[in-house]
């Protein structure tokens, strides 16, 4: 008998994105980095198209974030202290793509920094290195409403991805994306019918979906890892069955949760028989990314640089034809 | 929900008028209408106002200048059918072939080496089927013709053929149910498809009458239709219909307040 074919006929593709512009598009990136068009799931390159390999985008953070377990800070190096440095040794030493520079000092909780000073920090880290840069808000909506438009401005022409849209922001921010010509992040918390709201918010307020990339927040432990990877697929198996608001590329903010976990910063000390925390960090890392390359993200940022060296071997092996 | 604009259809007087002065505005504003409205395909019908492949080809020409919503070619002349598809710039939708093996043998290979989706209605040369067994039997012998002329399921339109509530009452009945079992004939079902308008036919209330069957249809596994786009209640009762039945994903503002 033969073996029946099982392959899906897909009827849409996913949204492509740039992110950077060189000299001749208006920017001073030395590259750009396109991700999504996809006409299939991930890994199945027999079925369909994946034109673009997923990529990693190396977090840099304004401030040297404090609940960070020393063990990744040494992994990083003395850089960590300066943003620009630690951009560079991501770019050159780490090897990622593009870098993600979150604005972590701006915080009012925290260092409470200015807009003037983030606008600061994203114009130095945009001279230190020269590939695509994702600027994502501190977290606090308020005081993201003031910096990420100067930190827009700042950056202008130089097609950033710019993070977060929310249900109550998008507003300002589709305004700052057409004014100052960057991509946005459309973020969810973890429910895939605000995200598919948000697109929706974002595309009558006139911002065009083919500039924006989805994130579902982030998880990377337990049922909340499961809600998000189940998200991704949904959304992405929407989007290829011909639903113009989830046909997205997405984005798994990796290290920004990896890194808050007791499972992945806590030592033997204090759980015993976990193993070492100088494998069991980056291997938890790397197999949360590993998770969300499975469910379809585009874009992961990473922080450990064993697990930027372990997924970009990963991402060959899902690419191989 | 793939929806199929009627509106530039010959039938209606102004787009009559349009074609025979060859007036570019009537159809255009009504094409950017649809597709604004959200139409996946704009149904392109000359009817009887002329024989000649040129004017259809002019109509196709006049709305792919305004819009880029592929066409639905409303046609049953292979003739003009064979000119039509070559204006078109992406895959149209070809409306429509019968289960006439006369009819198929025409009307295949033409969408077979456009890339085209066709519509097969469950009709022979019997004529209107009034059973829902009749109209599985004839939409089985189109989808089992077409496949194995090497059509994809995905590219299939099965209609049931929608009869006038008001002359033939028990007949609605025997649509939806050949409705549902249309959906049984490959995994993943071809889509199904009708012709809304026909059901209110002689009707007073002719909005209320295509709404209700439409939602009745999709609950049956319909999920294409010719319509008229552009009245909000049908197609937002389209849309609703669509997330009750779990193929789309809910979002608050799913419609256009």
């Amino acid at each position: 008998m033969a073996i029946p074919d099982i392959k899906e006929n897909w009827t849409n593709r996913i949204n492509t994105v740039t992110i950077g512009a060189t000299a001749e598009q208006g920017g001073t990136r030395g590259k750009t980095v396109t991700v999504g068009g996809e006409t299939t799931l991930p890994s199945l390159i027999f079925e369909g198209e994946i034109p673009h390999r997923p990529v990693i985008a190396g977090m840099v953070m304004d401030v040297v974030p404090e609940d960070w377990p020393d063990m990744l800070k040494k992994a990083i190096g003395k850089e960590i202290n300066s943003p620009t440095e630690w951009a560079q040794k991501c770019v050159q030493d780490f090897k990622v793509d593009l870098i993600c520079l979150k604005l972590l000092g701006a915080d009012p909780a925290g260092k409470n920094r200015s807009p003037a000073e983030a606008a600061k920090t994203v114009k130095s880290v945009l001279e230190a290195v020269d590939v695509p840069l994702i600027i994502w808000g501190c977290g606090d909506e308020d005081k993201d409403n003031e910096v990420l438009p100067e930190c827009s401005q700042a950056a202008k022409g130089e097609n950033c991805l710019m993070g977060s849209v929310t249900e109550t922001n998008y507003r300002t921010m589709g305004a700052i994306g057409t004014a100052d010509k960057h991509k946005l992040i459309a973020e969810a918390p973890v429910d895939i019918n605000i995200a598919k709201q948000i697109n929706i918010l974002l595309q009558d307020a006139g911002f065009d979906l083919k500039d924006v990339v989805m994130c579902q927040s982030t998880a990377a432990l337990g049922y909340g890892f499961d809600y998000v990877y189940t998200i991704f697929e949904r959304v992405r198996i929407a989007g290829l069955k011909g639903d113009k608001h989830m046909a997205l590329p997405q984005i798994a903010n990796v290290s920004q949760e990896v890194w808050k976990i007791k499972e992945a910063i806590v030592d033997e000390d204090i759980l015993p028989g976990w193993g070492k925390l100088e494998k069991r960090g980056p291997a938890w890392e790397t197999a949360t990314a590993a998770g969300y390359l499975q469910a379809g993200a585009d874009i992961l940022t990473l922080a450990h640089p064993d697990s930027v060296s372990v997924v970009r071997e990963l991402i060959d092996e899902m690419m191989r034809k | 929900m793939i929806l199929v604009g009627e509106r530039i259809n010959t039938g209606f007087k102004d787009i009559k008028q349009a074609v025979l002065d060859k007036d570019p505005k009537p159809l255009q504003a009504w094409a950017k209408k649809q597709a604004d409205a959200g139409a996946s395909y704009i149904d392109v019908n000359l009817g009887a106002v002329s024989m000649k492949a040129a004017d259809m080809c002019w109509m196709i020409e006049t709305v792919q200048a305004v819009v880029d919503t592929p066409i639905s070619i409303d046609t049953n002349k292979p003739s003009i059918l064979a000119e039509a598809i070559k204006a078109c710039k992406k895959p149209p939708l070809i409306n429509s072939t019968t289960a006439a093996d006369s009819k198929l043998d025409q009307f295949l290979p033409i969408a077979l080496e456009h890339n085209a989706s066709i519509i097969g209605l469950a009709i022979d040369d019997t004529g209107t089927p009034k059973s829902a067994d009749k109209r599985v039997e004839l939409a089985a012998t189109l989808f089992a013709e077409a496949t194995e002329a090497g059509m994809p399921p995905e590219r299939m339109f099965l209609d049931p053929i929608v009869m006038p509530m008001k002359f033939m009452q028990e007949q609605a009945m025997e649509i939806l149910e050949a409705t549902k079992q249309f959906t049984l004939l490959s995994d993943p079902p071809p889509h199904i498809i009708c012709g809304l308008s026909n059901i209110s036919n002689g009707t007073t209330h002719k909005k209320l009458i295509n709404r209700t069957f439409l939602v009745m249809a999709i609950a049956n596994g319909l999920d294409a239709v010719i319509c008229d786009v552009l009245d909000p209640d049908l197609t937002n009762a389209a849309k609703t219909a669509d997330l009750v039945m779990n193929r789309e994903i809910y979002a608050d503002s799913y419609v256009r307040e």
